[in-house]
């Protein structure tokens, strides 16, 4: 475990990391692994946080070592979309037993490497670590550099049992595998100086492809999306980018922090997430890379283009506007997704009535209030409790939020929409935000919501 | 006769199986004002989590004692102790189910000293059930934690009745059911003049309803008053192989004599349960089950031209598994292929040679030649590679509406599933060309080929 907690100091001590510069030394040594509260506490373990930022590369194996909970309770649950192998939707896991426990498990850990590689040949093996395994010292690590070596195949321990801590825990950790084992291995047949990463865009719902078109379309090569859609290959060569994308704010900034450090690669921090948010996030990005060596006239086709697709989104959002005007809604979710998606929705005249900041940074705080002002709702918890009541006395006309709170609208009789990691339809870019106003539209107008808020005929007055 | 194996695999792939401590979450889902609570890191709570609001559709009271790297090597009882008395101020349930997992058994954290040492210290949890069970991941399976909740329920809160409730009869559910199962049996046993104790019973809690207030424990369920009840009843319906321990157990502690029903599935097995209640309860079968009964006859008459020779791969917990596996059989269906999960003496009893504890993918490469997939939703997209229908039982069902109330048992359950399943197959009927049936020694050209030579 000596390497772990190694590598946990290092990402807590995250000098890219906004919280962790308002810190005093002090604290900032004690890292950022807030302690959970037992009987209380809700979200993934630091194992999750790493699958879910690794399994949408398609062309590898994931192989999960540890008991079926890890991933037999769970596998294939997320809609990370593919354009071509679908590999990382199968599920692999080593099921350990209780004699691989007394025993060890690390034989069955290279039979199964050994196994997956003869069955599926593919470019490379991801070997997840998880809390059981670790505890009775199987070392991941050793195990693939033997597995590496004999089977002339990348095999890439990543070590992030979920007991080490959060799921952005695993988020990182996931990050320091892939810069010390796949980033910088290969290199890729031909370079441009338009060449870029993304680093936390998953694809969910195939989002990445909203906005890919808006690079191809200015010459701008997608070198690696980290991890989205990726193939193996394009992470071995992605440190020949001249400039990335850091998208999810809090979840790969370590990764985007060292690719700057080790390789050169400057970023720059932004969302897909609104009309304004996604041209910015082109023009920052046309900046970039003509400072390391794109074409100068790279912003001007930029601005051309954004000109164009904004004025494209207005007219497709103007007819949502008379329908949407007004209405209120409660954003529930986390970190960069707030500030983001609120501009989308005050673009076709919404009101944001209250948004939780729960997983936000403090920069990410001070946008938001920029964005709705100084009387808008943060929510640092709201219990679901609280949460119903509120939608109960009709304080929102619609909730967006994950998963996990959808039945708190739901039963409260309040239209929702979903999105978190589990949602079906892709809200970025400009298409995205058609999309998304399309859904909330949809939401809000279904008949159905007059007919289930009117009580049974046979029911007294205020009983349902 | 079946001989059993299990998958020589290293690298499970695919998995079928989930693991116990889920299995017992659910079991505790089915109390009524009950938070379980997972004793493991909190990543074993979320996919637990994540995976049932997928099937059920609902809100999911479900906590974690999160567990980090340095409590559990120091021992939980900290953390146990704190999650018990957050959960009691917050939630104020009835029942705190507490499950262990690979992570905490590994350690071997002794729980129920724990919980001993946490009852001395803290007696306002008095008037609250503390109620452990021990399921570690890497044995068994879902059913099996399942199992072993029902089990330890009966051993801690039922009781000897003073006095005798005749009409009360006891119904020990297992996992396999659903909710829409556990209503048609709860009106069926009602039918007959009787109340049943169902334990656990996921229609009062998980049956998708819109209730008036927001509450962080189970809304509905078995209560806690009724399973200390369930001494006085006449007798005991245990349904499903998994809750034989169960049954022995409330009869040892009560002696309220149990029938074990392994299936409730098909005619004869509809008929075994209508007889035992008619038997208890004095009472003819009612008229509206006779007519069901001839219903279900007729479906049969209708439908077995369908089913007939038509070969099945089945891929499920053992329960469910003997449910749909020997109900398919009677219906005249071959099992060409069966995988489960987990240890069960009706494994070795299935109408094939060869019975796999393994993973679907063991059951995709065994279904091949087969003309129906049956097992949770994680098996469609082997039945897509093998572009044969897939009927979709079991846990999780997360890409269809409606899972909880798929109804399975009794005349009517097994009526509509005569229609849905021969419907499947009546769809994939072979069809004939002209060429189908050369004579021997004949070209075997087909007739696309034949089109191509001209």
């Amino acid at each position: 475990m000596g390497a772990l907690n190694s590598k946990m100091d290092a990402v807590f001590d995250e000098p890219g990391c906004a919280i962790n510069q308002g810190k005093s030394n002090k604290a900032r040594k004690k890292g950022c692994s807030k302690p959970l509260a037992p009987g209380a506490a809700a979200g993934g373990c630091a194992f999750d946080g790493a699958k879910i930022a690794l399994q949408p590369v398609t062309d590898v194996v994931h192989l999960v070592h540890g008991p079926i909970a890890c991933e037999g309770n769970s596998w294939d649950n997320r809609h990370a979309a593919s354009s071509g192998s679908t590999l990382y939707r199968i599920g692999f896991t080593t099921d350990i037993g209780e004699l691989d426990v007394v025993y060890g498990g690390e034989k069955r850990l290279f039979k199964a490497i050994r196994e997956v590689i003869e069955k599926y040949d593919p470019p490379a093996v991801f070997v997840y670590q998880t809390c059981v395994t670790a505890l009775i010292g199987d070392d991941v690590e050793a195990v693939c550099q033997a597995a590496s070596a004999r089977f002339g195949k990348p095999v890439i321990p990543v070590n992030a049992p979920g007991f080490a801590g959060s799921k952005n825990l695993g988020n990182k950790l996931a990050g320091e595998a892939l810069l010390d084992y796949v980033i910088g291995s290969e290199e890729p047949e031909v370079t441009t100086p338009c060449d870029i990463n993304i680093y936390g865009e998953y694809n969910l719902a195939g989002e990445l492809w909203q906005v890919k078109p808006l690079f191809d379309r200015l010459g701008i090569r997608l070198l690696a999306n980290i991890s989205g859609d990726a193939r193996y290959r394009d992470i071995a060569c992605s440190h020949r980018a001249r400039a990335a994308m850091m998208v999810c704010s809090k979840a790969l900034i370590n990764l985007a922090r060292k690719m700057e450090e080790r390789y050169g690669i400057p970023y720059f921090e932004g969302s897909f997430y609104g009309v304004s948010d996604t041209s910015e996030a082109l023009r920052q990005m046309t900046r970039l890379l003509v400072q390391r060596g794109a074409p100068d006239d790279l912003p001007a086709r930029a601005e051309a283009l954004i000109r164009s697709e904004e004025a494209r989104v207005w007219a497709r959002l103007a007819p949502y506007k008379a329908r949407l005007q007004g209405k209120r809604v409660l954003l529930i979710t986390g970190g960069v997704k707030s500030w983001s998606v609120v501009a989308a929705l005050q673009e076709v005249g919404m009101e944001v009535v209250g948004t939780s900041v729960k997983k936000s940074t403090r920069e990410d705080k001070q946008r938001i209030k920029q964005i709705m002002g100084e009387e808008a709702h943060l929510f640092e918890e709201l219990a679901p409790r609280e949460m119903y009541r509120m939608l109960k006395e009709a304080q929102a006309d619609i909730m967006m939020s994950g998963g996990r709170s959808q039945f708190v609208a739901l039963k409260a009789k309040t239209p929702w929409l979903d999105i978190n990691q589990e949602r079906h339809y892709a809200y970025a870019g400009y298409e995205g935000v058609v999309e998304l106003v399309e859904q909330i539209a949809r939401a809000m107008d279904n008949p159905i919501w007059r007919q289930v808020r009117q009580p049974a005929p046979w029911a007294a007055e205020n009983g349902g | 006769m079946a001989i059993v194996t299990s998958s020589r695999k290293a690298c499970t792939v695919n998995p079928l199986k989930m693991s116990q401590p889920i299995g017992a979450a659910l079991a505790f889902l089915g109390l009524d004002q009950c938070l379980p609570v997972l004793h493991g890191a909190q990543g074993c709570t979320a996919f637990g989590l994540v995976l049932f609001v997928r099937h059920f559709r609902e809100t999911i009271p479900l906590q974690t004692t999160a567990m980090n790297e340095v409590t559990t090597i120091l021992g939980g009882l900290e953390n146990l102790e704190q999650a018990i008395i957050n959960i009691h101020n917050r939630a104020h349930p009835q029942v705190i189910g507490i499950a262990s997992t690979g992570l905490t058994e590994t350690k071997g954290d002794d729980v129920d000293g724990f919980l001993q040492l946490i009852r001395q210290k803290h007696p306002e949890l008095d008037g609250t059930a503390l109620i452990y069970v021990s399921t570690p991941d890497y044995q068994g399976a879902f059913q099996d934690g399942w199992g072993k909740v029902v089990a330890q329920l009966v051993e801690k809160l039922v009781q000897p009745a003073a006095r005798p409730a005749p009409a009360q009869v006891n119904v020990l559910a297992g996992s396999h059911l659903t909710v829409g199962d556990l209503e048609e049996l709860r009106d069926i046993i009602e039918a007959f003049g009787l109340q049943p104790v169902i334990l656990p019973d996921l229609s009062g809690s998980l049956d998708g309803h819109v209730p008036e207030d927001f509450l962080p424990t189970t809304l509905g369920g078995t209560g806690v008053a009724q399973i200390q009840s369930m001494g006085a009843s006449c007798h005991t319906l245990a349904i499903g192989e998994h809750l034989r321990a169960a049954a022995v157990t409330l009869e040892e502690k009560t002696g309220v004599p149990f029938t074990l029903f392994d299936r409730l599935t098909g005619l004869e097995a509809s008929d075994r349960l209508f007889q035992c209640l008619a038997e208890l309860s004095g009472q003819p079968v009612p008229v509206k089950y006779r007519r069901q009964r001839s219903q279900l006859v007729d479906a049969m008459l209708d439908g077995h031209f369908f089913f007939g020779g038509r070969k099945v791969a089945l891929g499920a917990e053992p329960d469910l598994l003997w449910q749909f596996g020997m109900w398919l059989s009677e219906m005249g269906c071959t099992l060409g292929a069966v995988v489960t999960t987990t240890a069960s003496p009706l494994l070795e009893k299935l109408p094939i040679e060869e019975v796999l504890i393994g993973d679907l993918e063991d059951l995709e490469q065994r279904a091949a030649g087969c003309d129906l997939l049956l097992t949770h939703s994680h098996g469609r997209q082997a039945a897509e590679r093998l572009a044969i229908p897939f009927f979709r039982a079991g846990l999780p069902l997360f890409d269809r509406l409606g899972a909880a109330h798929r109804l399975n048992i009794g005349y009517r359950g097994t009526r509509d599933l005569v229609f849905e399943i021969g419907n499947l197959f009546l769809a994939t009927q072979p069809e004939h060309h002209s060429d189908s049936w050369p004579l021997p020694g004949e070209n075997h050209g087909t007739a696309s080929q034949i089109e191509a030579c001209h």
